[in-house]
């Protein structure tokens, strides 16, 4: 293969096929056309492969669309009043509200004391200790004792736990079960973000489960939202924050939740 | 746990009996000779106040100083005013703000070798003769508002009453005493985006998103005049200062969206002038106490007008972004007209307007001129200082430091400081006089909307996207008062002309004040 950029140096010298034009424009006709044939047909690997690149494309695309459709409609939007008031120093200025956490409403709404206490599941169903728990049968002397268990579910293990010795530790919560990050949504915001989890609030069903970390649904987590800037009633930045888990963790290998504010 | 001491001894009890019955010798606890130097009083101008005189450097307190030039001023013990001092270190440029415990170490510090024999110059600074106490607690809560108050102010009466403009379409007026709603002003159609008293305290206008402006009569609550011509949003409204008042009537200027301000004669109603000439939305007027009126808009440029014949007089250019708030030094004094701290009213209308005028020229004087300066506040992060008497379109400083956009500015009502907040998150003083920067004040951890002094311009109070109210030491730079208890964003902030109360408004609808 020639190292260097052949192709332009036989166009210097001798220019283009005379019929370049055309044979672009068709080839760029193609595209599509191309595309859906490769996308039909081909096998393995390189389907594979194919679908991924294109999958990319498409975000691209997606994204840029977005941009141009922003752009064009911003003229229109600032001429419209903004929906909630604000004072002549904020007026036309594009706010980022998203970050702005506790809205107004919110905060009215938990004044009243029966929406204090309430969450977004309200009910969730128990989890008995048999379906939770696994008994260890391995090794001599455990199968004889019988006490130890294996937790079945997805838990928060906190960042500086160490195993107990063998010989004392009752409950064995899995590696490949335990969770760091949940995503969190922000209810009023329709924004989800992922967040560090603090430690586990309070497992409905059993104060155990709560001790041992466990997060199934309806569990109350206690998540990290400094990077969101909230701030709390004396004006300092909101670290903690607490969310519901809203589905099942071990049927979907994420953690989804939804923040309480 | 601790560990339990021993009871005293006998022998250590006695001999604490003793200590406390036998007089004790207080000469070595008193200073000792430290020798004396020569000082020189200088005032913020750099007028020599008085002769040389030679102190004991043991005796150089800040009160024992000020007690002195009282004294060599010949004044009554009645007359004596408060100063602050500022030492000119000898031979250098250096100014030291804060006045140390040890004036000795501090000369010494700064390579003085010998300040028995050199001159000290120091300058003298009035201070006011009142002190405003910060506020520390939460007088009152005042529900009655059903949106966001978006703007306040005090009456420069008295601090019983505070007007407020909000989302609702109504601007209503608090008793701060009782706590307790006064009037609403019923009227507008669109939100009430500012508040201002006239100087002498008998009427309110009200600009609106509803593109008029409207006049109140702040005892009845009645509506006496609805100023229609503006063609978009109306955002900001400026009272002409007392002293100016001509044929019997009031005017005020108000500002607009649509990139025009308008000069109402507000017994009539008609417009007199209209200010046009910005491309863009006007934030902000201002009307000075010469009779000029200053607009800053989002097309980047300044302008002054001829209030009386209504024609461009300068534009300033230097901004490189929207201007969004203009300060006047004489704010204050033209807010409050002809009253101040000795509560006595000149009975005549002659008498009230001289002494308003009397007080402007009072506060804008530098150096023996009356000179009305204004700061600019802008989006591209910068403040500029400009002085239109004696600079016309040039600034006196460019103020640098803000590292996001500057929101709001204040001048201290004594003229000497500059306040400015800012979008990230801080509040920096400046110096007044030339611009330098003094202080930044930290402790808001969300943008600062608004920022207001005390009367006694020892006091600064911000208001913040982060749901509090700080109150700050001017002179220490320290944190005097954090004040929670808002639940959402305090768009509005205002120190009552008095000092006794700050009254403040967001985005949790209810009006609180804020005593000592």
């Amino acid at each position: 293969m020639p190292q260097n950029e052949y192709i332009e140096r036989h166009r210097k010298l001798h220019g283009k096929r005379l019929d370049h034009e055309e044979r672009t424009r068709k080839k760029a006709a193609r595209e599509g056309h191309k595309a859906s044939e490769n996308a039909q047909n081909l096998r393995g690997l390189r389907a594979k492969l194919y679908a991924k690149e294109r999958h990319h494309q498409k975000i691209q695309m997606r994204k840029q669309i977005k941009q141009h459709e922003e752009r064009n409609v911003k003229g229109a939007a600032a001429e419209k009043d903004p929906s909630e008031p604000i004072p002549a120093y904020l007026l036309d200025r594009a706010n980022p509200t998203s970050a702005k956490a506790l809205s107004s409403q919110i905060k009215s709404k938990r004044a009243e004391k029966a929406a204090r206490f309430s969450v977004p599941i309200p009910k969730v169903k128990g989890i008995s200790e048999e379906e939770l728990f696994k008994v260890v049968k391995t090794g001599k002397k455990t199968h004889k004792k019988g006490w130890k268990r294996v937790v079945t579910k997805p838990t928060f293990v906190g960042p500086d736990f160490t195993r107990r010795p063998v010989k004392y530790e009752r409950f064995i919560r899995p590696m490949g079960l335990r969770y760091k990050k949940a995503n969190v949504t922000h209810p009023t915001l329709n924004v989800t973000v992922q967040l560090p989890i603090l430690g586990v609030k309070k497992n409905p069903s059993n104060p155990l489960y709560t001790q041992l970390g466990v997060l199934t649904k309806g569990t109350i987590i206690e998540v990290n939202v400094s990077d969101l800037g909230m701030v709390t009633a004396s004006g300092k930045i909101a670290w903690g924050r607490y969310a519901q888990i809203t589905n099942n963790p071990e049927n979907d290998g994420c953690l989804n939740a939804v923040l309480l504010v | 746990m601790a560990t339990l001491q021993p009871p005293p001894s006998k022998r250590q009890k006695r001999a604490e009996i003793e200590l406390t019955s036998t007089q004790q010798d207080v000469a070595p606890l008193l200073a000792t000779d430290l020798g004396s130097g020569k000082f020189c009083f200088v005032d913020s101008d750099g007028n020599q106040l008085a002769d040389v005189v030679e102190i004991d450097f043991a005796q150089t307190t800040e009160k024992n100083l000020s007690t002195l030039v009282n004294t060599l001023l010949e004044r009554d013990r009645e007359d004596f005013t408060p100063y602050r001092f500022r030492i000119h270190i000898p031979g250098t440029e250096l100014i030291v703000d804060q006045f140390p415990t040890d004036l000795l170490g501090l000369l010494k510090k700064h390579g003085v070798t010998n300040p028995f024999e050199t001159t000290i110059t120091l300058s003298a600074e009035p201070q006011s003769v009142f002190k405003v106490h910060a506020v520390s607690r939460m007088a009152h809560k005042i529900t009655g508002h059903g949106q966001p108050i978006l703007a306040c102010q005090f009456s420069p009466v008295s601090s019983s009453r505070l007007a407020t403009g909000s989302g609702d379409n109504t601007a209503r007026i608090w008793d701060t005493d009782t706590g307790t709603p006064s009037q609403t002003l019923k009227g507008h159609t669109g939100w009430v985006l500012g508040v201002a008293w006239s100087p002498e305290g008998k009427q309110i206008a009200t600009c609106s998103m509803d593109k008029t402006v409207r006049i109140w009569d702040p005892v009845s609550g009645k509506c006496s005049g609805e100023f229609k011509g503006h063609a978009k949003w109306c955002l900001a409204v400026a009272w002409q200062p007392y002293h100016l008042w001509r044929d019997g009537t009031a005017r005020l200027v108000s500002a607009s969206k649509d990139g025009t301000a308008r000069i109402w004669v507000v017994n009539t109603g008609r417009t007199e002038h209209v200010l046009s000439g910005h491309k863009g939305s006007i934030s902000c007027v201002r009307w000075g106490g010469l009779d000029q009126i200053y607009t800053g808009s989002h097309d980047r440029t300044i302008r002054m007008w001829n209030a009386e014949k209504g024609t461009l007089v300068h534009t300033f250019t230097a901004h490189g972004h929207w201007i969004n708030h203009i300060a006047l030094s004489s704010d204050y004094v033209l807010r409050t007209g002809y009253f101040d701290h000795t509560k006595d009213i000149p009975e005549t209308e002659e008498g009230k307007k001289a002494k308003a005028k009397e007080r402007f020229e009072k506060a804008v004087k530098i150096n023996g001129k009356v000179a009305e300066r204004f700061a600019t506040a802008s989006d591209d992060f910068t403040i500029y200082l400009w002085d239109p008497t004696n600079n016309g379109t040039k600034p006196v400083a460019r103020l640098l430091g803000h590292q996001n956009k500057v929101n709001s500015l204040a001048f201290s009502p004594d003229n000497s400081i500059l306040a400015s907040a800012g979008w990230d998150n801080a509040t920096k003083l400046w110096n007044a006089r030339d611009g330098k920067f003094l202080h930044t004040l930290r402790g808001h951890v969300a943008p600062v909307y608004q920022c207001a002094f005390s009367a006694d311009s020892r006091l600064l109070v911000t208001s913040s996207k982060d749901t509090t109210l700080k109150v700050w030491n001017v002179r220490t730079a320290k944190l005097a008062r954090d004040l929670p208890g808002h639940e959402d964003e305090v768009y509005a902030v205002d120190w009552a002309p008095d000092g006794n109360c700050v009254g403040s408004g967001g985005k949790d609808k209810a009006v609180r004040t804020w005593k000592n």
